[in-house]
């Protein structure tokens, strides 16, 4: 079971701006999904360790060498607002 | 012989050109996509451009191989430069990415022509391609149902012969899914085994790039054309790659398949298993049996429990992989007086609703107090499945299941019930969390018509193996010969 209110407090966190109909849905779908979900919690797993990746990973390095880097222009040409060789953004922080 | 190689030896003879398929394989388009609806862009310019100039170097003495001159589709979130790359989202509505991914460098060295990209359910989140947000794709076998997902668009136009072969991408089931639903062959390589660069994320430690084709032979030959250490993406295996079109050619006239065991996972045979999908895959393994294998019944118990840890394990990387989509650096932007606020609307109207709901599926199940029970407990029975397979490994050298528990299933039944939905990848999702090879291969047809698919998982890079098998398998019987309704008008 997922509240309204937490569903909100969810969308905030995911950065998600929903409407009321759309909150209000997802609320019950999550609690359903979750309810099913609920099944691995009945496992006795304690002494199981985690797999994060199918294939056994280990850190890559490469060479150290400079390569010129060429997509900057490219880069800037899809984005939604360049100025220069940044990106503009609105306002970060208010006047306290 | 397949449709690869037939067409080749055609381009070699001389008897046609690249600009004559082209222009053959365009004109299919016009005629088909008004039903089908599975490309999101054609780059027919382009297209006939590439096919000029392989003509024009085929001319000059040059062979690049197979793929010279082949017409082929891309599912759209593989990254192709100066052409949209929508992943059927909105929020990347006018992207195109300033450079290719690896896949695509490497199909287009190999004379590959991209004819467009293909439709999918957004950032690849589905099992029916009905989450994308431009156009629902039809099953060419049956235009009022799914085609499957994600990668729906890229099977229906191979089923609709509306291109050669095709790439998709498979998270959960996504290549093997449509390929059982259009009646066509897909294959999930081995994590690792193709490179991920410029695929762009869902899942990391789940997603795979890999091929469809009408036939088994013409994804053995793209797939060699795809595979390989790549050192753009960390997680690629650095391991030569066989010639996978040459294991089929070594296979014996007669019992082709003598010595082999093959085991049935239990586990997918019970209870939500189609009637008319039990019968053809019990045909299938008998047809196995004739052909050399023995078949022995395998017990994977912690499969059933697969789906569960994938829609936690899934979401999770989901909901961390687009946070990228923030209106700052590309894609939609919706304007608003604060960063938050921008950030908030340009994701609210820029994803559609599963994107939401998996993101926010995501969000909770990484959040504080909730990662135990979930994210943690998923990632144990991720280690569970692959002790499992691990151990029907030693036992056999491939498993067999149905690739899904129905077939393709009518446009907008599933509306409303997403855990219904996600119940489509029952028996595809345990592969992808063990990182293991797999492919599907049309085994027969329901009585109204509609394909079924015959799923064989091989144990980490048996690739060359599972497609010797499903090769063996197709050669003896006749589900490949079949066409769909819209191509026999």
């Amino acid at each position: 079971m997922i509240t309204l209110e937490q569903t909100a407090h969810l969308a905030h966190l995911a950065r998600l701006e929903l409407t009321p109909a759309e909150i209000a849905e997802l609320s019950g779908q999550l609690g359903a999904i979750l309810d099913y979900m609920a099944q691995l919690q009945n496992l006795d797993l304690a002494d199981v360790p985690p797999t994060a990746h199918a294939v056994n990973t280990a850190n890559v390095l490469r060479p150290d060498q400079p390569v010129p880097s060429t997509l900057t222009e490219k880069l800037l040409e899809i984005a939604p607002a360049p100025e220069d060789h940044f990106f503009q953004v609105p306002q970060i922080l208010r006047e306290g | 012989m397949s449709l690869i190689q037939h067409l080749q030896q055609q381009l070699r003879r001389g008897e046609t050109t690249s600009v004559a398929l082209v222009e053959q394989y365009l004109e299919r388009i016009r005629q088909r996509e008004p039903q089908v609806r599975g490309y999101l862009t054609v780059t027919a310019e382009q297209a006939l451009a590439q096919a000029q100039a392989m003509d024009a170097r085929r001319a000059q003495g040059e062979d690049l191989g197979w793929l010279m001159g082949i017409p082929i589709a891309l599912k759209d979130n593989l990254c192709t430069q100066g052409i949209p790359t929508t992943c059927a989202s909105r929020i990347l509505e006018n992207y195109q990415p300033p450079y290719n991914a690896t896949v695509v460098e490497r199909l287009t060295q190999a004379g590959a022509v991209v004819l467009g990209k293909t439709n999918l359910d957004e950032f690849a989140m589905g099992s029916s391609t009905e989450h994308s947000a431009y156009q629902i794709t039809t099953n060419p076998w049956d235009t009022s149902r799914v085609p499957g997902g994600s990668s729906g668009g890229s099977g229906a136009v191979v089923a609709a012969q509306e291109c050669v072969a095709a790439l998709g991408s498979d998270t959960g089931g996504s290549i093997r899914l449509p390929a059982s639903f259009c009646g066509v062959v897909g294959l999930k390589p081995t994590y690792g085994r193709v490179s991920r660069y410029g695929l762009v994320a869902y899942a990391s430690s789940l997603d795979q790039i890999g091929p469809l084709g009408t036939t088994v032979a013409d994804v053995a030959i793209m797939l060699g054309r795809i595979a390989g250490h790549d050192p753009k993406d960390s997680t690629s295996i650095d391991t030569p790659v066989p010639d996978y079109l040459e294991a089929l050619r070594h296979l014996p006239a007669t019992q082709p398949l003598a010595g082999l065991n093959l085991g049935v996972i239990q586990e997918t045979l019970g209870e939500g298993l189609d009637p008319e999908v039990a019968q053809a895959f019990d045909q299938a393994v008998k047809q196995l049996e004739q052909l050399g294998a023995k078949v022995i019944p395998i017990s994977c118990p912690t499969f059933a429990t697969g789906l569960a840890a994938y829609y936690i394990l899934a979401p999770a990387e989901a909901s961390a992989n687009l946070a990228r989509y923030d209106g700052v650096r590309y894609g939609l932007r919706v304007a608003a007086e604060d960063l938050v606020t921008m950030y908030g609307r340009t994701r609210g109207q820029g994803f559609g609703r599963e994107v939401k709901r998996r993101i926010m599926l995501g969000t909770y199940t990484l959040s504080q107090g909730y990662y135990d029970a979930y994210y943690l407990q998923a990632q144990k029975v991720r280690t569970l499945i692959r002790r499992d397979f691990d151990q029907a490994f030693t036992q056999v050298q491939a498993l067999l299941s149905p690739t899904a528990p129905v077939p393709a299933f009518p446009i907008g039944s599933k509306d409303n019930d997403p855990l219904s939905m996600y119940l489509t990848d029952l028996m595809t999702i345990p592969v992808n969390l063990a990182g293991l090879p797999a492919l599907s291969v049309p085994c027969g047809f329901t009585s109204t018509g509609l394909p079924i698919g015959l799923q064989v998982i091989g144990s980490v890079l048996q690739e060359s193996l599972i497609l010797q098998i499903a090769h063996a398998y197709e050669q003896s019987t006749p589900w490949h010969e079949q066409v769909p309704p819209l191509v026999r008008d």
